[in-house]
């Protein structure tokens, strides 16, 4: 029986990748080890490797094809002993979808504030309609990636003082490659490896800061900042207002931020309620790429020091982004995305793109939702939350993080405070379940906040459930 | 105008002598002291003595003052006094130039006034009161002062290491060979982000100078019983950082040793390591009784080590001035003091207003 290929997953967040090369053709030997292909995903070129012995009787998908998705056969091997005769009659397998079981209903009262059965979206993996709002300017489409990379790249080419420092930013091109060509372009100088040393080289950046150099400091994933929280919260944060206004700190935090997929609980968290917390720091966790752009272009110009949470989901998304170097985006406003009259979902980060497609489903069935995308944390743009909810007189508040003491109770309590009268409804928050990230598909998927959830809360707040 | 010979003491770090001194755990003050030798020949002038002997005295003077006022409740909070260390930092600013740069911890009176600050101002910011350096936000742990190159004032045991680290690599990003004074203390030595910083420094060849001030006790815990091996100078050597032990309780051997690790670094050869022994007469804070040591092991250290009283003894029997000059000094010294106390207690608390400035940089 000929032995099926398949296209590998090579990321926690792949699901397709191009088929880069060859390096064998058919009628080769392979031994089980040898390299047949190259995959290029959208953070790295990735070798393949033969899994058994054999020849390689047919390649089905050939050089230079695009998207090709996980788990599509690639190609067959003929076992010891089989000739080509056997490809005669094999029919390779269909892809399939990464395997996600279905949701027990029974586990769905775990499922964080608002509880809801949820089946992952098999949209979830595709490119999110552009941005409206931006077609009367010239723009070009990039994805968030390359968003932020352009962004680091024009502020380090008008200011000298602008560095970037943090591991495997350099030589590797970021772990994610978002500071793809930093390298090449600024030198060693400005784009900086670090050690394995989240602690030191945060404290290394604040010290520098301190002197006026602006460096931006990249985590890996923010899940390590917590090594480096003291120096972020204690330094950076407070050093201004205890020494009466005389220090500076002017440093951008940067990084993914939340859960990426499958990658167990320590490397799944949303720490935006932890930063927006502390005063002295201004968040931010932006969705689109061109406020990722022109949000992290303010952030980096901007005297104080900035959490910028990134989301590794969004990275590979595309969006139109204003062609323009001077464009920028004022931290602490937020963003109608779509407007409404019938009810107010508030979202950050890949948290906007379950909100829009909640507002897409709830259209359908006659309600009329306005998504608003935070995208600063802190300072919180609560004129334009509460002009809406004065406006659809219900709110949904949703969040990739935990529920206890998060952004969304935050947001519940401003409306309390400057909108109580205008309520039709409890607000409703949608978050992630009370529980540390699990690992297993299904638990995963009803631990996150999906669409379905906020199409749930939506109807609760609506009485239309 | 000469300078002092450098001091004899050990340099990093003969295997043998570290293991000697690793075998002695229980070892006694007197035989600390043995390990870090006096300089011997004197080459400063008598205008340099008398300037060290003026701002070790500034310094202890104050710092007596800041205990009164603290029994008095005009200084309240945590408030760490350095009588006993001042030959410490007094020795190092010696042996760096304005543009160079010093960051501590919380104990750090003498820091900001060995940095030139305004002993009325401190006294302000002691007390919480608007004229203070962080217009009495910070307080006694926080002292600042961007324009004299003072970093602070940190109130996290080991977080100015990598802080001190940082402000190393923007002078040498900036090209200068401007070098940072970075200290802390034998407890902070212990901490993980110290290694961190050592080896960034190391690998990038950063011109920091770390500053252990060893006053033998990280609050109530004396060296021996926290530190397995207590040649904290020879920390750096894995990294490759060369590092002396100094008696810290000795000006000139202070600005001997400051003076070759500064070189050191303003050469481009990378971070430098001095384990200054040193001696806290107080208790780690105001509200520390110090039960964890003897009176008779503190009345010792005064009597035989005492920094100030060394070297005054040094400048009259070595005939660089007449004790009068002396007893000249330390009523300048007073009258500063006295003049800062009357100042602060005169200056009004910040406005109520001043709670929310100073968070963020207004745009």
């Amino acid at each position: 029986m000929p032995i099926e290929v398949l296209m590998p997953a090579l990321s926690p967040t792949m699901t397709e990748g191009v088929l880069a090369k060859w390096l064998k053709r058919e009628g080769d030997e392979v031994r089980a080890g040898d390299v047949i292909a190259e995959v290029e995903t959208d953070k790295a070129t990735m070798e393949i490797e033969a899994v058994d012995d054999g020849v390689l009787g047919r390649i089905i998908v050939p050089e230079g094809a695009d998207a090709v998705p996980v788990n599509q056969p690639i190609a067959v091997l003929l076992a010891e002993g089989e000739d080509r005769a056997a490809l005669e009659t094999f029919q390779p397998s269909r892809p399939e979808a990464p395997a996600v079981a279905p949701v027990a209903p029974a586990a769905a009262e775990v499922a964080g504030a608002v509880a809801a059965a949820v089946m992952p979206e098999p949209a979830a993996a595709e490119a999110a309609p552009p941005v409206k709002g931006r077609t009367d300017e010239n723009t070009v489409t990039l994805t968030v990636r390359e968003a932020l990379r352009d962004a680091m790249a024009e502020e380090m080419r008008r200011d000298d003082s602008v560095l970037l420092i943090g591991e495997e930013v350099a030589e590797y091109q970021g772990a994610y490659k978002v500071s793809q060509g930093l390298l090449e372009e600024f030198g060693a100088r400005r784009v900086i490896d670090t050690p394995i040393t989240e602690q030191g080289f945060t404290g290394l950046g604040v010290g520098a800061a301190f002197s006026g150099l602006r460096p931006i400091v990249e985590f890996m994933t923010f899940n390590f900042a917590m090594q480096a929280m003291d120096q972020m919260v204690n330094s950076a944060a407070k050093t201004r207002y205890m020494s009466g206004g005389q220090m500076q700190c002017p440093i951008v935090f940067r990084g993914p931020n939340g859960a990426a997929s499958r990658v167990g609980a320590q490397h799944s968290q949303c720490f935006a309620s932890w930063f927006a917390h502390v005063p002295g720091f201004k968040v931010i966790a932006p969705y689109a790429a061109d406020d990722a752009k022109g949000l992290l272009k303010s952030a980096i110009r901007d005297p104080n020091p900035v959490v910028f949470l990134e989301n590794e989901m969004l990275y590979g998304r595309k969006f139109e982004v204003p062609d323009d170097p001077d464009f920028l985006v004022p931290i602490g406003q937020a963003r109608v995305l779509r407007q409404g009259t019938d009810v107010t979902i508030t979202a950050f980060s890949l948290m906007v793109e379950h909100a829009l497609g909640a507002a897409e489903t709830l259209a359908a069935e006659g309600i009329d939702a306005e998504v608003i995308d935070l995208r600063t944390l802190r300072p919180l743009d609560i004129t334009t939350i509460i002009a809406s909810v004065r406006k659809t007189h219900r709110l949904v508040a949703v969040e990739e993080g935990w529920p206890y003491a998060g952004i969304a109770s935050e947001i519940a309590a401003t409306v309390m405070e400057y909108a109580f009268d205008q309520l039709d409804a409890p607000l409703a928050r949608v978050t992630s379940a009370d529980v540390p990230i699990p690992y297993a598909a299904n638990l995963e998927a009803l631990a996150l906040p999906r669409s379905d959830d906020i199409v749930t809360a939506v109807k609760e707040v609506c009485y239309r459930a | 105008m000469d300078t002092i010979t450098a001091p004899p003491e050990e340099k990093t770090a003969p295997k043998e002598k570290a293991a000697k001194a690793n075998a002695g755990r229980n070892r006694s003050e007197a035989k600390r002291r043995t390990k870090a030798p006096r300089s011997k020949k004197i080459k400063a002038s008598a205008e340099e003595l008398l300037t060290y002997y003026r701002r070790m005295l500034l310094i202890r003077r104050f710092e007596e003052k800041a205990g009164q006022l603290y029994g008095m409740g005009l200084i309240a909070g945590f408030c760490h006094l350095y009588i006993g260390e001042e030959a410490v930092v007094v020795g190092m600013q010696a042996a760096i130039t304005p543009a160079d740069t010093m960051i501590t911890a919380y104990r750090d009176h003498g820091h900001a006034l060995a940095s030139g600050l305004d002993p009325r101002r401190i006294m302000a910011e002691l007390m919480g009161r608007a004229s203070g350096y962080s217009r009495g936000k910070g307080g006694s742990m926080h002292l600042f002062s961007a324009k004299d190159n003072f970093y602070g004032g940190h109130g996290i045991v080991g977080a100015t290491v990598p802080l001190g680290t940082g402000l190393a690599f923007a002078h040498r990003y900036r090209g200068t060979d401007n070098v940072s004074l970075t200290y802390y203390g034998d407890g902070a030595a212990n901490q993980g982000q110290v290694y961190e910083a050592f080896n960034m420094a190391a690998l990038w060849k950063l011109p920091v100078v770390y500053i252990i001030e060893n006053n033998q006790y990280g609050m109530g815990t004396s060296v021996d019983r926290a530190t397995a091996n207590s040649d904290f100078y020879l920390r750096g050597e894995p990294f490759g950082i060369p590092g002396r032990r100094v008696d810290g309780m000795d000006v000139l051997a202070v600005k001997a040793a400051g003076d070759i690790a500064v070189t050191h670094c303003r050469a481009g050869k990378g971070p430098y390591i001095l384990q200054m022994e040193t001696y806290r007469y107080r208790g780690h804070s105001m509200s520390d009784p110090a039960r964890y040591r003897t009176r008779d092991e503190i009345n010792k250290v005064r009597a035989e080590h005492d920094a100030i009283d060394s070297l005054g003894k040094l400048i009259i029997d070595g005939g660089y001035a007449e004790e009068a000059r002396l007893r000249d000094i330390d009523r300048g010294v007073k009258k500063i003091v006295t003049e800062a106390v009357e100042y602060a207690t005169n200056d009004p608390e910040p406005d109520a207003s001043e709670l929310y400035t100073d968070v963020l940089v207004e745009a």
